[in-house]
């Protein structure tokens, strides 16, 4: 049995500890949110926080975790950087498809929370995990800075 | 920190529906198939019902209650080109709908109401939706409004023509009066909308042309959005699968003693072409399938390779083909003077959708229900049909987003494999392919070989034959575009090259890969022949010793002035002539392509060691009516990392009858960090709409493909490029 704190709540989950924090977010807790793309930390879809920090929870083991604090796309929102992501990336209108979404802002929250202002390298840095097969790395880009500028001034 | 939390999927739901997630940024609409209800359901599990609760439906895509509450009903799937917004756009429009507060809908599967008008049935495809179904949704949007009015005209004993309409209100402007669509939706469904209603004129437009707010993204950033991937119906098991690696071949023997071991594994279901496992969550479903001891029956194809392959299309490309177009008198004009040849290979490719393959079905005695994103939603229905023996009005297909499409969900093998093992399951399972298992079983875009050959006279191409040798898609998929030997495709973008050319000749070899399955992928035949077409066009002007730009646009201004006029905005634009570094080139190319006129520009550097590092991309678009334009600009964006990551990465290789492909890690992407400048300039037009979710992957590999020529004289010829010959450690 696992127990995890998602989103501020603990929850308990009857896995193996083995089993990838993605398919328990998915499967077992039904916050499909966080997506599957690879399985091998190649793609970036599976992106959350884990203590504010990005990772991929397609190989990160639900034994590994302990009682640190795991946030998905589902409640990033509720923090200023989510938040300011979110209207950015709706205002500079960066989705197609939308799959590897969940990541990208991730991944984009968590560079924005440790790095107030990015530049286009420390962009690369932080965003070159995350694959979109539709191509919104230009407006990606964009939306970063809106939200870096709409967040710290 | 709070209690613990159920923690099974079904339970779960209620909860999530409940979870409020945070600022609802952005100010979008709810869609009405996104709600935590319809969730529970199935995303559009209202869809299909008879429309009981809305009084006015006056065709399949409209349907206004009494409240006033207008949902559209879209036939095209909604895969990231930003359709729901754009044929909602088309339908609101004529509809003189407040577009604020319409609801969206995905259609439910049925090519009689929802048929693409190009195609004849329910398909997403071939960038068409718009072009398709413009007449269509504006006639149904303006018959609607005309009935609309004339229930209004009617309650006020007026004349039709003396009233307006006007966001969702009917408006009587001489004595002031106004009712609602909600007001008038009972009066209305008592008529019926006139056969050929008047349509409006374009510059009286109040939703088209403008670059509005898609319907489906606010979704998109909050986690809510619903894919395929992420239906859940109560009770539902996870399953993933393994089909013989070797394409025909079939399953063995299968040990699973190993996999009953397994935590969370249920079943193991072995079918005579592969092997799934069916647990409690997908990750025990792998686990449970890595453990199996499966020999398989490889059958003959376990000899095929690549270099088989290509050895076999070079041989059938020596032949004649079938003539798809002829123009003057080619023969004699190849013969008139020094004649140059080249030929072109495209490699086979995946499409790598971001969200892999993957279908949900419960399927019961009397009934089954589908959940899925496909681009054939009726199709979907057919085949699940005929898998079950059910008729198909006793299948639900519930239609969801795709995380990408590409081509890939145009095929139903996902859905056919699927509802074989869930016959075999008792109660909704989901079936999840892994990366691999999706890269290894795709229906491939083809490998082609294209032999080109020309003449020029006076500084002008004078003869031109393209000989065009690959797979048919279209015999296998919609018989009718196969005929005389002729795939309508496989020609598209060659048989109306935009040149002015006076003896012009184009063959098609149809030539399948021995049990390679091929299909359709982003760009078509397109991609092929304007990657062949434009290069060999550069080819042709430097030996004619003129600027690609120069060679091009004579020919252009006879015969396509909007393709002309494309390509001197786009050299404008992206300083075409202007000093370079060293080893940084130029390179242009410009298509007709999906009734779209596009040039495009990049500009790259070719390192010493055969490094491609593509700095901007410029294109100049003219699409006619852009119906949303900024979904245009991000269409063209998009498209155009696709198409780099084609020519720079794509290639999909067989051994011993396997992919040896299997995931990002060798089937590699374009990144952030590898991605240039783009700007893409719109122009106005009033000619009918073009498509243009393909048109970027078509433009980006040639305009690549010339600037490495002009940067290091090296005329590459197949697809991806080739480092080392750009290294000059092996020869073109």
């Amino acid at each position: 049995m696992a127990r995890l704190i998602v989103n501020g709540q603990l929850r308990e989950a009857p896995v193996e500890d083995d089993t990838p924090l993605l398919w328990v977010l998915r499967d077992v807790f039904g916050l499909t949110g966080t997506k599957f793309g690879c399985g091998i930390a190649q793609c970036g879809a599976c992106t959350v926080h884990i203590d504010g920090k990005a990772v991929r929870s397609c190989v990160l083991s639900v034994g590994s975790i302990g009682n640190r604090a795991i946030t998905t796309i589902e409640a990033i929102g509720e923090t200023p950087a989510g938040a300011s992501v979110q209207k950015a990336w709706l205002d500079i209108e960066v989705v197609q498809c939308g799959y590897c979404q969940s990541g990208q802002i991730m991944s984009a929250c968590a560079l924005l929370v440790k790095t107030p202002h990015p530049d286009d390298s420390d962009i690369d840095a932080a965003m070159a995990g995350n694959i979109c097969r539709c191509g919104t790395y230009v407006r990606i880009r964009a939306a970063i800075k809106n939200a870096a500028a709409s967040l710290h001034g | 920190m709070t209690k613990t939390l159920i923690s099974s999927p079904h339970e779960t739901l209620s909860r999530r529906a409940m979870l409020r997630v945070g600022a609802a940024a952005g100010g979008g609409l709810l869609l009405a198939f996104h709600s935590p209800f319809a969730r529970a359901l199935g995303a559009n599990a209202n869809v299909g019902r008879q429309f009981a609760s809305e009084p006015f439906s006056p065709n399949a895509f409209i349907r206004i209650d009494r409240a006033g509450k207008t949902t559209l009903v879209i036939p095209q799937a909604e895969m990231g080109q930003g359709v729901y917004t754009s044929l909602s756009m088309i339908l609101a429009e004529e509809l003189d709908a407040a577009f604020e507060t319409v609801a969206v809908e995905a259609a439910p599967p049925s090519d009689a109401l929802y048929g693409n008008p190009i195609f004849g049935i329910q398909a997403t495809g071939n960038s068409n939706s718009v072009r398709a179904f413009w007449n269509k949704l504006r006639a149904a949007g303006a018959g609607a409004r005309a009935i609309l009015i004339a229930a209004a005209a009617a309650r006020w004993k007026v004349l039709p023509t003396s009233c307006t309409a006007e966001n969702s209100l009917v408006i009587h402007a001489p004595t002031g009066r106004k009712l609602s669509y909600g007001a008038l939706a009972d009066a209305a469904a008592k008529l019926t909308p006139p056969a050929n209603p008047p349509l409006k004129d374009p510059k009286d437009f109040k939703l088209i042309g403008k670059p509005l707010k898609r319907l489906d993204t606010p979704n998109k950033v909050n986690g809510k959005a619903l894919y395929g991937i992420d239906m859940l119906p109560a009770g539902v098991k996870f399953a993933t699968l393994a089909a013989c690696p070797v394409f025909g071949g079939k399953v063995g023997h299968v040990d699973d003693s190993r996999t009953r071991t397994v935590a969370g594994v249920r079943q193991i279901v072995a079918l005579d072409d592969l092997v799934a496992v069916v647990a409690d969550h997908v990750w025990a479903a792998k686990k449970g399938l890595e453990a199996l001891d499966i020999t398989w029956n490889e059958g003959p194809n376990a000899r095929i390779d690549s270099a088989f392959l290509w050895q076999d299309i070079k041989a059938a490309s020596e032949q004649a083909g079938a003539v798809a177009k002829s123009i003057g008198d080619v023969q004699s004009a190849l013969k008139d003077a020094d004649a140059v040849e080249a030929h072109y290979e495209l490699p086979f490719l995946a499409h790598a959708p971001l969200e892999p393959m993957n279908c949900t079905v419960h399927v019961r005695p009397d009934g089954c229900d589908v959940w899925v994103g496909t681009q054939v939603c009726a199709r979907t229905q057919a085949i699940a049909a005929k898998v079950t023996g059910l008729p198909p009005e006793k299948v639900a297909v519930h239609n969801q987003l795709l995380g990408g499409g590409f081509g890939r969900r145009l095929d139903v093998d996902g859905t056919e494999k699927s509802v074989r093992i869930a016959q075999r399951v008792d109660g909704p399972v989901k079936v999840v392919w892994t990366r691999e298992e999706d890269i290894q079983h795709d229906y491939y875009r083809p490998i082609y070989y294209d032999r080109i050959t020309a003449t020029l006279k006076d500084g002008e191409i004078n003869a031109w034959n393209d000989r065009i040798t690959g797979s048919s898609v279209m015999a296998r998929w919609f018989p009718l575009g196969y005929q005389h030997g002729v795939d309508i495709d496989g020609v598209d973008s060659a048989i109306d090259e935009p040149y002015d050319i006076p003896n012009m000749r184009v063959e098609f070899v149809r030539h399948e890969p021995p049990e390679i399955p091929t299909g359709f992928w982003r760009g078509v035949g397109p991609n092929n022949n304007v990657f062949a077409i434009e290069s060999f066009i550069d080819e042709l002007a430097r030996k004619a010793g003129k600027d690609p730009i120069d060679f091009r646009l004579p020919m252009l201004a006879r015969k396509t002035p909007r393709l002309k006029a494309a390509l001197d905005l786009a050299a404008q634009k992206a300083g075409w002539g202007k000093p370079l570094p060293p080893r940084t080139g130029r390179g242009v190319a410009v298509q007709v392509s999906f009734a779209s006129f596009i040039a495009t520009i990049s500009e790259v550097e070719v390192d010493p060691d055969g490094e491609v590092f593509v700095h901007r991309i410029t294109s100049a678009v003219d699409t006619g009516i852009a119906v949303n334009p900024d979904t245009i600009v991000a269409q063209l964006q998009g498209g155009l990392i696709f198409g780099l990551t084609a020519a720079l990465y794509g290639e999909i290789t067989i051994a011993n009858g396997r992919v040896q492909q299997s995931n990002f890690n060798d089937y590699r992407m374009l990144r952030i960090d590898q991605t240039p400048s783009i700007d893409v300039h719109l122009i106005r037009s009033g000619e009918p709409p073009g498509g243009i979710g393909e048109t970027g992957a078509t433009a980006a590999p040639p305009a690549l493909r010339n600037a490495i020529y002009a940067a290091t004289g090296i005329p590459l010829r197949r697809l991806p490029f080739d480092r080392d010959v750009l290294a000059g450690r092996k020869a073109s």
